[in-house]
């Protein structure tokens, strides 16, 4: 996977350029016209000590935010032992906020998918949406009886199972992580008001019961979740030796800003602005909404584009109420491409102020006409990712930073 | 002029554009861009699922519905959701994703397990109205082997393998696997002994819109049906039935060129493999005798809405290219060369030009790499399936495009290459080339161990 140094030539170099320039745009799908393509200027030169600072921030946030995620998923776990030991509506009542506490840091770590880091070994376990709940569980005897009432195929449930299973039937047949965790606790939402209503009954039943399978069901998958964290909090660990951290500080410094910025773009644009909120938008399907069972896509999307600030102003509130500060990578922008940064660092925080406009419910936003209050502000959610998925692009493009060919050899773990 | 001629001659016309605008670039070489613009610089295990450049808003809207379409389970009739209904009552899959996992490539079952994003076609001899294929007069032209609840299913599809062994000339043994298939259980009375079989593996869904993009003229242009040039290799288009035009077309994807557009082939496989009917086939999957439609009813008429269908038909034209990888390391470079001498690019044709395509920029008028020249060629006894579509012989199977073949293993965690899967790595597909291919097969038998490597590095940098 080495790439063979090459004196640049005039032409090659040009053509380099043209190559980087597109992959930034094409990455995203992003209109780029050609006279812009024309207009890129010859990368800026960076100081090299300060965008090292910016990654090694960058590296400290990773391990906070997962840290964060490890400590609340265990908080979950346990709450899902209560509940599965001695299910009533308080036990179930903590284990749910015990799961919407638990998706606060989270969301927030999104933003370091999409460049084969650690997050992405196992992101398909852990987050993956939608999810078609009729393979994990239904009532409806019209549908095959999915993993939890098919005895026969399944008769015991376990983590090599459900890691099996999981997408093996289709991209939506989904067996762990957090959104079929979240509708074991909440049940289908059939409320337009409020989120599904799961009773702890179903949770109540002899051993070898549906009701108990879904139990073990639930304790499995939340079990799993935190081994998985904790596989991903480990990567990121400043005090281990040869971790993907280490290997992504000891990049060259280009590289590691290339990576950074493609987790950006890439939430930015296909995933949320596309694949999240356009879907749903375009369909007024609350199948499509991303936390439909809990009725908190809302507080998702915000936290998914304060992930995105975070990185760009290097800092990020802990759990525990402090603040980590370092160097953000909207001022080193600024500070060789003082235009480029702001822009940057003004359509990220417009990203967050757009969907923190989102009103709750997600599912009753996205009905009526276009006109309605709700929509429009998914709307321009939706532009306002995709701007500022735009501007990560151009801002790779202006620091000649490489987003494109050697992402997988950086990601090996 | 000669075939060969003609290639050479298109494949100097189409690298121009690259050799002017950079004086030093004689070759398709160190390019990485194999789907020209419409290429995307990703080798995650998102690389087959992304959008090309360029899109209007609308489109853009169009692609992420389309893949939410394209992703999510179907359910029975009637359901909730009238969008995602009609499932069935007889289907391979659920949803299109169940074989095309992350816009990728299926694979044979492992051993006892069920077809998951493999299907059998079947018929019996004869042709149908068109020129199609026959169909078993119960069990249609496809085995269907899920069902609704309620219901049967039409038989649970097998395959076992023969070890064949050989060697390369160097000494070092190989071995080669051998696939037969059978139909256990059937589920609406006995198969006939002369049922013929065509086991087909879910291709990958990435750049199909610019294949369907090059004219049909350069295709035409590229055939050799009666082998004039003597090179042993001929290339014939196959011409098959357009369901909107109701008339002849020239056929290009599908592994025996069975489909003349993105449209037509994701239509035939909403009604073949998932029992829901669009504007374009608007009938069953299944027999009247098979189904008690009182009891299984319709999803609607049809059950994929044309907006749907729109929808899922963008999507799959608008999915990127990946990139190559390492196209400036040596031994892929000697392996690109190797892979031209011993005339794999006879047929795996490294460029074609695309026309114009006046709603997606990106793949108008753009120079591609597919490695393909869409052409059907005889591929020797082994590889026949008996079972002729179209213009296709049972040994005829269009030339498969290899772009995007290094990423399947990183995309859908195997590689197992040909129709039916049968290769477990590219030097077994390699090794299956017989008929026309022979001649190549043979010369990478011959090669050193080092060039064999080289070329496969190439195969794996595509």
């Amino acid at each position: 996977m080495r790439r063979r140094e090459r004196t640049p030539r005039p032409c090659s170099w040009k053509l380099h350029l043209r190559v980087l320039w597109l992959a930034s745009c094409l990455l995203w799908g992003l209109g780029c016209s050609r006279s812009e393509s024309s207009a890129t200027p010859a990368p800026v030169q960076l100081d090299e000590a300060r965008a090292r600072a910016s990654v090694a921030t960058y590296a400290d946030i990773a391990f906070a935010v997962y840290g964060d995620s490890l400590a609340l998923a265990r908080a979950l776990d346990a709450a899902v032992v209560e509940l599965v030991g001695a299910p009533s509506s308080e036990t179930l009542r903590a284990a749910r906020e015990a799961w919407l506490k638990a998706r606060v840091p989270y969301v927030q770590s999104e933003a370091f998918r999409f460049y084969d880091g650690p997050i992405d070994g196992v992101e398909f376990w852990l987050n993956t949406w939608p999810i078609d709940e009729n393979f994990v569980d239904t009532t409806d005897p019209t549908q095959p009886p999915g993993v939890i009432g098919d005895r026969e195929h399944y008769p015991e449930i376990n983590e090599a199972l459900l890691l099996k299973l999981n997408g093996a039937a289709s991209e939506t047949s989904i067996s762990t992580g957090y959104h079929v965790i979240e509708f074991l606790l909440w049940g289908r939402d059939e409320s337009p008001e409020g989120p599904g209503a799961r009773p702890p009954a179903d949770f109540v039943g002899e051993p070898g019961s549906v009701q108990a399978r879904r139990g073990e069901y639930l304790r499995v998958t939340t079990g799993l979740l935190v081994k998985q964290l904790a596989q991903v909090a480990d990567a990121w660990d400043p005090r281990a030796q040869g971790n993907f951290r280490a290997r992504f500080q000891a990049l060259p410094v280009r590289r590691a800003l290339g990576l950074m910025l493609k987790g950006m773009g890439a939430l930015s644009g296909p995933e949320l602005s596309g694949e999240r909120l356009t879907v749903a938008y375009e369909t007024k399907d609350q199948e499509n909404e991303h936390s439909c069972f809990s009725d908190s896509t809302q507080r998702d999307m915000v936290g998914d584009a304060l992930g995105v600030e975070n990185l760009c102003l290097g800092r990020y509130h802990r759990r525990d109420g402090s603040e980590l500060q370092g160097v953000g990578l909207c001022p080193l922008v600024q500070s060789v491409d003082p235009a480029r940064g702001e822009e940057l660092t003004r359509q990220i925080q417009a990203s967050v102020a757009a969907a923190r406009a989102i009103p709750e419910p997600f599912d009753q936003a996205i009905l009526g006409a276009d006109a309605a209050p709700g929509r429009r502000a998914i709307l321009e959610t939706i532009r306002a990712l995709e701007t500022q998925a735009a501007s990560i692009a151009r801002t790779a493009a202006a620091l000649g930073v490489d987003l494109g060919l050697a992402t997988a050899q950086a990601g090996k773990p | 002029m000669s075939g060969r001629g003609l290639a050479l001659t298109s494949a100097l016309l189409v690298l121009a554009p690259l050799v002017s605008a950079c004086g030093e670039r004689a070759h398709a070489s160190s390019e990485p861009r194999s789907g020209g613009a419409a290429t995307v610089f990703d080798a995650t295990r998102d690389a087959f699922s992304l959008p090309v450049a360029e899109l209007t808003p609308a489109q853009r809207a169009q692609f992420f519905v389309g893949n939410s379409f394209f992703n999510q389970n179907w359910v029975s009739a009637p359901a909730s959701v009238p969008e995602r209904d009609g499932l069935g009552p007889l289907f391979n899959a659920r949803s299109c994703s169940g074989c095309h996992f992350k816009d990728g490539r299926g694979r044979p079952p492992a051993a006892g397990e069920p077809f998951v994003s493999m299907l059998l076609r079947i018929g019996v001899p004869g042709v149908g109205e068109h020129g199609e294929p026959r169909g078993h007069e119960v069990y249609g032209d496809q085995l269907q082997g899920a069902a609704l609840p309620g219901l049967a299913s039409e038989g649970d599809a097998r395959v076992s393998y023969t070890a064949l062994a050989g060697r390369f000339e160097d000494g070092e043994p190989y071995e080669l696997m051998r696939p037969r298939y059978s139909i256990d259980n059937p589920g609406y009375g006995a198969l006939p002994v002369e049922l013929l079989i065509s086991p087909r593996v879910a291709p990958m869904m990435a750049g199909l819109g610019l294949l369907e993009a090059v004219p049909e003229e350069t295709l035409r242009a590229l055939t050799d049906d009666e082998d004039r040039d003597g090179d042993g290799i001929s290339g014939r288009v196959n011409l098959v039935w357009d369901q909107r035009a109701q008339a002849q077309r020239l056929g290009r994807l599908g592994w025996k060129a069975e489909q003349p557009s993105v449209r037509q082939q994701i239509a035939g496989a909403f009604m073949g493999d998932m029992g829901l009917s669009t504007e374009l086939f608007s009938g069953e999957n299944h027999a009247a005798q098979q189904v008690d439609s009182r009891r299984f009813p319709s999803g609607g008429a049809p059950e994929v809405s044309a907006r749907t269908l729109d929808a899922v038909t963008l999507y799959v034209r608008a999915l990127a290219v990946p990139a190559r990888r390492d196209v400036e390391d040596e031994r892929v470079l000697r392996g690109e060369r190797l892979f031209e001498e011993v005339q794999c690019a006879r047929c795996h044709l490294p460029s074609l030009r695309t026309g114009e395509v006046a709603d997606l920029r990106a793949l108008s008028e753009q120079t591609i790499h597919p490695y393909t020249d869409l052409l059907l060629h005889d591929m020797g006894a082994e590889l026949s399936d008996q079972r002729p579509s179209f213009q296709a012989r049972g040994s005829e199977w269009r030339t498969p495009p290899l772009w995007g073949m290094g990423l399947v293993s990183k995309v859908n965690g195997h590689t197992r290459f040909m129709h039916d899967g049968r290769a477990r790595d590219l030097s077994e597909a390699v090794l299956w080339h017989a008929g026309e291919a022979t001649s190549a097969r043979r010369a990478f038998e011959r090669m050193p161990r080092g060039d064999r490597a080289a070329l496969l590095a190439f195969l794996e940098s595509l």
